[in-house]
């Protein structure tokens, strides 16, 4: 027996909508038998990773406290995805892009200007653009494969971030603690909703959401980006470089990173610490393709990842459960998303003509 | 034991993991996949080593659970990547991805727990030879990986089982119609690159390193994806450039041994640095790079 795929000229809206749903309903389904068989309380593990999330006022606003920065990573990557640009190393752009933000509040803890606030955002973006550029320029003068190139630079920036902490920007009244000092009132972001810990973060991921939208829709660099990616050569004829293909995606996914790195620290946390970098630019990876490189899908897709981080936290302690089940969930989903996409992308049919 | 029997003695073993995980990664993409998961099966083949070696006292059972591990989590990205023609670079990150939370997942009751460390082999003769006597006193993985690095190599180079690997590599479709089997062999050829990472794994954490601590693959398995490249596809080359990380891996050690004042972050960044310098300048010859790079590398293929 075999599998004949044939590919469909247009996939249908309801199938794609139904994708990442069929992909959900696979990841509970399998997650379930996987937590029962290590004996873990499989019901209350899924109760905390996916309803408890939604209920009552502070789950809420933590879940679109953590949707900010994952919606605002995945939005830059799938600019370089569409266009087959595969920067792995987001999570690295964020930890340099809050860096370059902590700067200013760790030099100047007193400080009281109100431009400190804005210079950090800028900071922090560019960083993290620097960082990624350094892929780029790899890339596009020397043909380094900007794939292992982000990775690598991804642990290094973890080393720079574990230095800093370690060493200079260690808070001295921090007990020795590795975290710099607590940032001064106009290093933070103005709270969005009072009372919790959302701020105007999220209003900026959605700006840029928006934007996003707008640039793919027009044919802006979206377009271009997105021809370079499904046909080059096509791509090349009508104008557009490759090389400009990587910069540019690798540029837009930097300072996304590094814009959110710097809100972490300017929000949130309110100091530089370890725990700036807990995945969200891993996860952005699958926030991004799960919500099918789409800008509206992304919102959508990062909703529910950070529901995931959410109930994460919560089954870690209600269900006894690792912080590394989340990885597991996240893996599970992207396999069974990109799985399932074949099935909406082709028409399948089964044929009985013998092995091929 | 001074600081260059220290650096003989540790280059070998420090290589080991990465050149384990290297060999079964070119033997996949010379087939024509691209795998970007070893780093989880390497994670995964570390802790199902780890805990079946803590739970048995037996570390050959470790290496045998910690193979499967690595060919289950494979035919996980051989279902997306061939037989769903998903993507491949997207179908490695998931499988990446899971790898590395089911590894902590099952390491966790067991953090920082140790294991005894198995003897190490001397050749007799080399083994007490001054100066480079501690290059032949090793683990017996060690040997059985060079010894593995020389069969690869013969296997591809000289005998009909690579022609035809290779030949699937770079043609599949000539390939087909001549009558292999393609996604046969490169289902064939991405389990066995699964059984190395888990093995490679499994080394890490019960040999090199005999102490579970989360995360503790901590790149190697991208390294060795690395070393593939910058190795362009070549057997000899990839040993070399995985003895040369083996080396550098140790500068952490060895600087701190010498009181070099540099701090111990910038020393544990040695390996990542050379890898982005190496992959330039070795990328950078695109005629060298295009002559190498198997044609079909990544691209999906039906029949």
């Amino acid at each position: 027996m075999k599998l004949v795929f044939e590919r469909r000229e247009a996939a249908s809206r309801s199938a794609t909508l139904a994708t990442p749903l069929i992909a959900l309903g696979l990841t509970i389904l399998t997650s379930l038998i996987l937590f029962a068989a290590l004996g873990k309380p499989a019901g209350q593990a899924l109760y905390s990773l996916l309803l408890e999330p939604f209920d009552g006022w502070y789950n809420i606003s933590e879940l679109l406290l953590k949707m900010g920065p994952l919606m605002l990573i995945a939005q830059g990557l799938a600019i370089g995805f569409r266009a087959n640009v595969f920067n792995i190393g987001a999570e690295g752009q964020l930890i340099i892009g809050a860096i370059c933000a902590s700067a200013l509040p760790v030099y100047f803890p007193e400080g009281t200007s109100p431009l400190m606030l804005p210079a950090m955002i800028v900071m922090g973006a560019v960083g993290g653009a620097v960082w990624a550029g350094l892929a780029a320029g790899l890339r596009t003068r020397f043909n380094a494969n900007e794939i292992l190139v982000t990775l690598m630079l991804t642990l290094i920036a973890t080393q720079v971030l574990n230095y800093l902490l370690l060493g200079p920007w260690k808070d001295p009244h921090g007990f020795n603690f590795p975290q710099s000092v607590m940032f001064p009132d106009v290093a933070l972001l103005p709270i969005l909703l009072p009372g919790t810990r959302v701020n105007i973060s999220v209003l900026a991921a959605l700006i840029v959401s928006g934007l996003a939208y707008v640039l793919m829709r027009h044919r802006f660099s979206g377009y271009q980006l997105l021809v370079g990616g499904l046909a080059p050569r096509a791509a090349r004829y009508a104008g557009f470089s490759e090389d400009r293909a990587v910069l540019m995606s690798l540029l837009f996914g930097g300072l996304a990173a590094g814009f959110a790195g710097a809100c972490e620290v300017a929000g949130p946390l309110g100091q530089l610490q370890r725990s700036v970098s807990t995945g969200y630019g891993y996860s952005a990876i699958i926030v991004a393709y799960l919500g099918g490189l789409n800008p509206l899908g992304i919102v959508i897709s990062a909703f529910l990842m950070a529901a995931l981080f959410i109930g994460g936290d919560n089954a870690m302690v209600s269900a006894d459960l690792p912080v590394a089940a989340v990885f597991v969930f996240q893996g599970l989903l992207l396999v069974f998303y990109l799985g399932s996409l074949t099935f909406i992308r082709h028409r399948v049919t089964f044929s009985w003509q013998g092995p091929a | 034991m001074t600081i260059l029997a220290f650096i003989l003695a540790g280059t070998l073993a420090a290589a080991t993991p990465m050149l384990l995980a290297a060999l079964g990664e070119l033997i996949v993409e010379r087939s024509g996949v691209l795998n970007l998961g070893i780093e989880g099966m390497m994670a995964l083949g570390a802790a199902i080593g780890f805990v079946v070696t803590y739970q048995t006292q037996n570390p050959y059972l470790g290496f045998a659970a910690a193979a499967l591990g690595g060919i289950a989590l494979s035919m996980v990205f051989a279902t997306l990547a061939l037989a769903l023609t998903a993507n491949q670079v997207a179908a490695g990150l998931a499988i990446g991805v899971l790898g590395q939370g089911m590894s902590s997942l099952l390491g966790k009751p067991l953090e920082s727990q140790t294991l005894n460390a198995p003897d190490k082999l001397g050749i007799p003769g080399l083994a007490d030879l001054p100066v480079i006597g501690p290059l032949f006193d090793q683990d017996i993985v060690v040997y059985l990986t060079l010894a593995l690095a020389v069969a690869i190599w013969a296997v591809l180079n000289h005998s009909k089982l690579g022609l035809i690997i290779r030949a699937v590599g770079e043609n599949p479709s000539a390939a087909r119609a001549v009558g292999f089997p393609v996604l046969r062999i490169r289902l064939a050829a991405i389990a066995f690159g699964g059984a190395l990472a888990g093995m490679a794994g499994a080394y890490a954490s019960t040999i090199y390193t005999p102490l579970w601590a989360d995360g503790m693959i901590a790149g190697r398995g991208w390294i060795a994806v690395a070393l593939v490249v910058f190795g362009t596809w070549q057997t000899g080359r990839i040993v070399f450039g995985a003895l040369l990380f083996g080396a550098l891996s140790l500068g952490g050690l060895i600087g701190q041994a010498a009181g070099v004042g540099l701090p111990s972050q910038f020393l544990a960044s040695i390996p990542y640095i050379v890898t982005i310098l190496m992959l330039a300048v070795i990328s950078s010859n695109r005629r060298r790079m295009r002559l190498n790079t198997i044609a079909s590398l990544g691209q999906p293929f039906s029949n």
